[in-house]
């Protein structure tokens, strides 16, 4: 079976998007003719036209301002905003504008609105351009919000953001572009809200997005040699979040660590933690762990930055604790 | 003839009378709205803040007066005005102010939220200046699906400081969108005089900046707001982009609910209240040789539907609870 990239992987989907309905079109920095910051959207101008896939200026509220107003009149706009921490120049577009229409307009019309943005630390571009900030927008309801952490599931959940009726944040981590897999045709796509079992394991759940997710799995392998049954559930979307599938996991495994990037103040992991105490606290067999970047911007220097970012050995070492518990 | 024809005739011809007496019915109607929505406020029926538009009726509805089926409107929390001249009905605009399930957002918006887009009235949105991006949004998917439909965006002079303002024209410029930026300078952003805020007098001039028409208007004469969107509205569906027109008017109120608006010198307030656009609408008419019957019949009209519609809105019912849990998503 051929595998491609994760980059690969957003473009088939654009690719297809843009071919199946007129009314898909792209817009943002640098995406049409140079091809895209991480060229994700390269020869896409090329092939579909610069009045489908259109440049635009360094606006970032304009870009997702006009996004809104089109598909207020039925487009399907996927806007892209090159680095995520870029979210911070149109807060309000994205949190106040595109989040709220459909409930204070009392459901007059959906805003189908897709955005894209490169997350995620590991490259060195430093603290203004690493960070995870989807969990900016865990509290902001009316938004969905897409982590895809495999080629597949960028690909199926691409189709699927752009297909749905409300906004969707889609972040693409930006240290996994080249990271390969496999589109399997006989998989069940994913789809908005449900996690997936990457690994099933019977000791200990483990829950990880993206990056996180990669360097889990290599934990799971090590952990394997050593008799530790890894469960490895990625969510996938944080909003909607999967609590059920890891709360059934727990079932068997009475153990859970979560590992993500973000520092641990109001983030998805610290909110999958308290719904599963809220909800499965009997399940547990120890107290939830969890594996966090620190609490500080992220540093610039390659031992900084390698420092501040988990890695496969604190995941280790983690489960091994919550195994001695 | 095409409707773009149509807008240029507009801007030659005097405005006929019996549209100018529609004017005055719509600016009446909008004007009696704001008092009884006041007086429902002073009754404590209305939460939380209103903004009223009372002497600035002449923009709002010279400017919808242009717009036709398929173009869309957008406005900001002084936005009464704009939403009925647009077309949006009395009572359950009324609605929406008390907080009813039948307001035209379920009671989920309010004064500052209201929109009715069956009509056209895409949005009254709050943060200031937000809306003109949305509004580049608006004009950009009339172009993509090659309709020669236009935008109307209303917004204060406070929004010209914003950066949504300047990312918004820059983006219709160089794109060539249908949208008719349409500045209601009435000379305070909320409590703050203009010109503590920003460094020129005249606001059209802003749209040099962008290689854009840039227009000022009396915003209290009804007909010559009328003319001059019709003349940006000619050229928007013509393909030639945006125009920034400023209408110069004035609030007969304060900012909001809360606010007096003492930091106004009395001259100032005196000056304006004697160019009331309703009565320069009268005046005009009357010089026409309109009786002064016919006048009156239009004020108790209006102030008979503007009273039947509130008392409709206020007997309806309140919202279920539980509906607060619908439309978050579809």
């Amino acid at each position: 079976m051929t595998e491609v990239t994760f980059r690969e992987a957003i473009h088939q989907a654009l690719t297809e998007a843009l071919g199946d309905d007129d009314r898909v079109f792209l817009l943002g920095e640098d995406i049409a003719a140079a091809g895209g910051a991480f060229k994700v959207t390269d020869g896409l101008m090329q092939r579909f036209g610069s009045d489908r896939v259109r440049d635009t200026p360094i606006s970032e509220q304009a870009i997702i301002g006009t996004a809104i107003g089109a598909a207020l009149k039925g487009l399907r706009p996927v806007a892209e905003l090159m680095f995520a921490d870029f979210t911070g120049v149109c807060f309000d577009q994205i949190a106040n504008q595109l989040a709220k229409y459909r409930y204070m307009t009392g459901g007059q019309a959906g805003v189908p609105v897709t955005i894209r943005m490169a997350n995620g630390a590991g490259g060195g571009f430093g603290a203004q351009h690493s960070q995870t900030v989807e969990n900016w927008f865990l509290n902001v309801p009316g938004l969905k919000i897409a982590v895809p952490g495999s080629p597949a599931d960028a690909y199926d959940l691409m189709l699927a953001s752009i297909h749905d009726e409300d906004p969707v944040l889609f972040f693409e981590h930006k240290s996994m572009m080249n990271l390969k897999g496999a589109l399997a045709p006989d998989r069940e796509p994913a789809s908005l809200g449900r996690a997936a079992i990457v690994r099933p394991g019977s000791d200990v759940t483990v829950v990880a997005t993206q990056l996180m997710r990669v360097r889990a799995e290599q934990a799971a392998t090590v952990l394997a040699d050593e008799g530790v049954s890894m469960e490895l559930i990625d969510p996938r979307t944080l909003i909607p979040l999967d609590v059920a599938t890891v709360g059934t996991s727990l079932e068997q495994t009475g153990r859970l660590l979560i590992v993500q990037e973000s520092p641990f103040g109001g983030s998805w992991g610290a909110t999958m933690i308290a719904a599963l105490m809220l909800d499965r606290f009997e399940l547990l067999d120890a107290p939830p762990a969890i594996v966090c970047g620190d609490d500080t911007p992220i540093p610039y220097a390659g031992v900084l930055e390698e420092a501040w970012l988990p890695t496969v050995d604190r995941i280790v070492t983690a489960v091994r604790e919550l195994m001695r518990r | 003839m095409t409707n773009t024809d149509d807008d240029r005739e507009v801007e030659q011809a005097a405005v006929p009378t019996d549209q100018l007496l529609d004017f005055l019915r719509a600016m009446t109607e909008i004007r009696l709205f704001e008092e009884e929505t006041q007086r429902l406020f002073m009754a404590n029926l209305v939460r939380g803040s209103t903004h009223l538009c009372s002497g600035q009726e002449a923009v709002a509805v010279g400017a919808c007066a242009v717009l036709r089926d398929g173009d869309s409107m957008l406005c900001t929390y002084r936005g009464h005005g704009a939403v009925l001249a647009k077309g949006a009905p009395l009572d359950r605009t009324f609605a929406e102010i008390l907080g009813k399930a039948q307001g035209l957002c379920g009671g989920k918006g309010g004064s500052m939220h209201i929109t009715d887009i069956s009509c056209g009235a895409y949005g009254s949105i709050a943060t200031v200046g937000a809306h003109l991006p949305i509004a580049v949004g608006l004009g950009f998917a009339a172009r993509y699906t090659r309709t020669e439909d236009v935008c109307l965006c209303f917004f204060g002079d406070g929004a010209t400081n914003i950066g949504a303002f300047h990312e918004a024209l820059n983006l219709a410029a160089i794109w060539k969108l249908p949208v008719l930026f349409m500045c209601e300078n009435n000379l305070y952003g909320e409590y703050t005089a203009l010109h503590l805020t920003t460094p020129i007098d005249r606001l059209a001039d802003r749209a040099t900046s962008f290689g854009i028409p840039g227009v000022a208007v009396d915003g209290n004469d009804v007909s010559a707001v009328y003319q001059t969107v019709a003349s940006a509205a000619h050229r928007a569906r013509a393909g030639e982009g945006p125009t920034l027109i400023e209408a110069l008017t004035y609030r007969h109120k304060g900012h909001s609910r809360a606010d007096p608006g003492r930091y106004r010198p009395k001259e100032e307030v005196e000056a304006w209240l004697a160019r009331d656009p309703i009565e320069i609408a009268r005046s005009a008419l009357l010089e026409r040789g309109v009786e002064e019957d016919a006048l009156n019949d239009v004020h108790q009209d209006a102030e008979a539907r503007v009273r039947a519609a509130a008392e409709r809105a206020r007997a309806w019912e309140e919202p279920r609870p539980e509906s607060r849990l619908q439309d978050v998503w579809a």
